[in-house]
């Protein structure tokens, strides 16, 4: 909690933003069912179009943001949401990377307006989807494509501690290791993206028997010229190698640098 | 029947069961061998039955499969992908407990959940030594982590010496098996021929031996204990992989700077997977958990590893921020740098982190190329590959 919120003994104002995203990360705040009442009684939560009503006004000590930015209005309100933030965090996979959105980074969006839309008269987008923090400074970044709900509140109880939140940012294989689940690559050949995956998803997939779609993005200590041999070794070709890291985080930079080598073979 | 002695019995799958049995009815938690997710796991088993008789393993560098045995033993699998420390050093654990009391004061209290009493079934040679190093790592010194001295104090260990070696094991090498080592209550030999199915049985500890005299058994006989003994040393020779004969605690000191690291560098991962795996690695990290009261904190322990950058976090960056100073600290403190720590070695040659290496790096291999590297830079080209 900011110095300012202890001393004057006020709950510190939450504020929770939408860009270009499902909503699926926001809602994650209302899936902590269990937690809400306390949470209530902690934050005020000011402004949540998901929940409150009230208009966007004065400053808020902590803005949690959803979505990408792909229009040129969302990159104008962004700055606004800077403005009046104490401290802004993005949640998840759009919000930090920009999410499956950013594979329009790879095509001609005009195209792909042309074709969707019968008339795009009115249709005013970017060419591509950027994170937040390609826009203004952003002060902590939530991984996930959902993000986790776990994660979701030791960011706010940190905050509110005045703590550092602890979301580790080595390989899913740490998780999965942990959890005791037998490596499905060693003991059934299935790619997994684990190994270059950001942790934070408690390694869910391959304890169900699916290699990691790398949800959460890269981790602190990608070796893509080791991994990529192993994803071929284990069945995949260029196209699925390139689809595999062009998903949720595509535009992720180790990810998307990736990826794009691979394209060029 | 007298303690540590040669003296030894016979139990077939039924007394096999039994012991189970018995261990849980009292009040112990029976750790064993089974078959979960297309691997042999270590689970909590009910009985005889849940054990892997009948599944057998294939094992390579990188690579991992049940394979059904026509003999239908129990224990013919070697080290699986987990070890006995997710059981005695868990992957995460409370330290601590602290809340706010009224008066504003703070109230700590160490967490003292009573620690399960564990009886493990199927600890291997290998395996018997890892404990050891554990429990020199973490059970003594002036800093001992006394829940975990509990666990291991309370813990009754079921050994079981190695017939069926895998390609990835070098114990010979390490000098931990494939014969038991001190350190058990009770260690099995599993024979199974045209005699049948059975179990040569020998005592460790007192408590081993009473466990025994409650058990339906017959004195061992010569035919089934020298079958024993042959099996076992059959299996020295069958080792899949060896360490170069050298001291490897200085073949460490004198390549820091080998072209090697580079090599293996460029194909390791940094996943920290052979760290998971590996029975001896102790490394944790703290995580400190406030609520939303913020009344209330716990401190946790969580399994950690050098292949993580943030594990040598200080306020300037990483220490070891370059994928070859990880792997390095990985390989020279398990055969190198742990001498210095703890007198002995870190590695009992388990070959899990051969296995369960997504890319199959092999520590053995490692190991001789330094070596080779070495005695190639001493103008001495005759090295043993
Ligand atoms: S299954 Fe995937 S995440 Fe788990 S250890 Fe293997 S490679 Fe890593
Ligand atoms: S270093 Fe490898 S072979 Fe040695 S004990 Fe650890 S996992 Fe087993
Ligand atoms: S090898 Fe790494 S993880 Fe294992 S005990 Fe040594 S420093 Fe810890
Ligand atoms: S040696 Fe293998 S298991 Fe260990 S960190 Fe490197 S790639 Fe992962």
């Amino acid at each position: 909690m900011g110095d300012e919120e202890r001393e004057n003994g006020r709950r510190p104002r939450l504020a929770v933003w939408k860009f270009a995203s499902c909503d699926g990360c926001q809602l994650t705040l209302l899936d902590c069912e269990d937690e809400l009442l306390a949470l209530s009684g902690k934050v005020e939560v000011a402004f949540f179009h998901e929940a409150v009503t009230a208009p966007d006004e004065g400053m808020y000590d902590l803005s949690l943001v959803d979505g990408s930015i792909t229009t040129p209005a969302d990159a104008e309100r962004v700055q606004h949401v800077r403005a009046v933030s104490r401290r802004l965090v993005t949640l998840g996979a759009c919000a930090t990377a920009g999410g499956i959105q950013a594979l329009r980074n790879y095509a001609d969006v005009a195209e792909f307006r042309a074709a969707v839309y019968a008339s795009d008269a009115y249709i005013d987008t970017l060419a591509t989807s950027t994170p937040i923090s390609a826009h203004v400074p952003v002060d902590f970044e939530l991984r996930g494509c959902p993000i986790d709900r776990g994660q979701l509140l030791e960011v706010i109880t940190a905050y509110l501690a005045g703590r550092t939140p602890d979301t580790p940012a080595h390989s899913v294989c740490f998780e999965c290791k942990r959890r005791g689940t037998p490596c499905i690559v060693v003991a059934r050949g299935i790619p997994c993206l684990g190994p270059v995956t950001h942790a934070g998803c408690g390694a869910l997939c391959p304890a169900y028997g699916r290699g990691c779609y790398g949800c959460f993005g890269p981790s602190n200590s990608t070796k893509f010229p080791a991994f990529i041999p192993l994803l071929r070794r284990d069945g995949m070709n260029t196209l699925d190698v390139v689809r595999a890291l062009r998903t949720f985080n595509t535009a992720a930079p180790e990810f998307d640098a990736a990826s794009r080598k691979e394209e060029l073979g | 029947m007298t303690v540590g002695t040669a003296v030894s019995t016979v139990l077939d799958r039924d007394g096999l069961d039994a012991l189970i049995t018995l261990l849980a009815e009292d009040g112990r938690t029976v750790i064993g061998p089974t078959v979960r997710d297309q691997a042999i796991v270590l689970a909590e088993i009910g009985s005889g039955a849940d054990l892997p008789y009948g599944w057998g393993v294939e094992l390579e560098a990188g690579h991992y499969r049940l394979r059904s045995r026509a003999d239908g033993a129990a224990f013919a699998h070697s080290a699986g992908p987990q070890s006995w420390k997710t059981y005695l050093h868990p992957q995460r654990e409370r330290q601590w407990t602290a809340d706010l009391t009224a008066d504003g004061d703070m109230e700590v209290r160490e967490e003292t959940s009573p620690p399960p009493s564990y009886a493990f079934i199927g600890v291997r040679p290998c395996d018997l030594r890892a404990i050891a190093i554990q429990d020199r790592v973490l059970g003594g010194g002036p800093h001992a982590d006394t829940r975990y001295a509990a666990r291991r104090r309370q813990a009754f260990v079921v050994a079981v010496e190695c017939t069926e070696p895998g390609a990835t094991c070098f114990c010979v090498s390490m000098g931990t098996g494939p014969a038991v080592g001190p350190g058990y209550d009770l260690a099995l030999t599993e024979v199974v021929d045209g005699r049948g199915h059975r179990f040569l049985a020998r005592v460790g500890s007192p408590e081993g031996e009473a466990v025994l005299a409650r058990l339906p058994h017959v004195p061992a006989d010569e035919e089934t204990a020298g079958t024993a003994r042959r099996l076992v040393e059959e299996a020295a020779a069958r080792m899949g992989r060896t360490m170069p004969e050298v001291d490897l605690r200085e073949l460490m000191r004198e390549t820091l700077d080998a072209e090697r690291w580079n090599d293996v560098t460029a194909r390791c991962l940094t996943c920290g997977n052979c760290t998971m795996a590996c029975p001896t690695c102790f490394c944790t990290t703290v995580e400190d958990v406030t609520d939303l009261t913020g009344e209330h904190a716990e401190r946790w322990r969580r399994w950690e590893s050098c292949f993580d950058v943030d594990f040598t976090h200080l306020s300037s960056g990483p220490v070891r921020a370059s994928p070859l100073s990880r792997y390095r600290q990985w390989l020279t403190h398990k055969v190198g740098t742990w001498h210095d720590q703890f007198d002995s070695t870190g590695c009992v040659g388990c070959g899990r982190c051969i296995v369960w290496c997504p890319v199959g790096i092999d520590i053995t291999e490692e190991a001789h190329a330094l070596d080779a590297e070495r005695a190639a830079a001493s103008g001495d080209g005759e090295v043993e590959r």
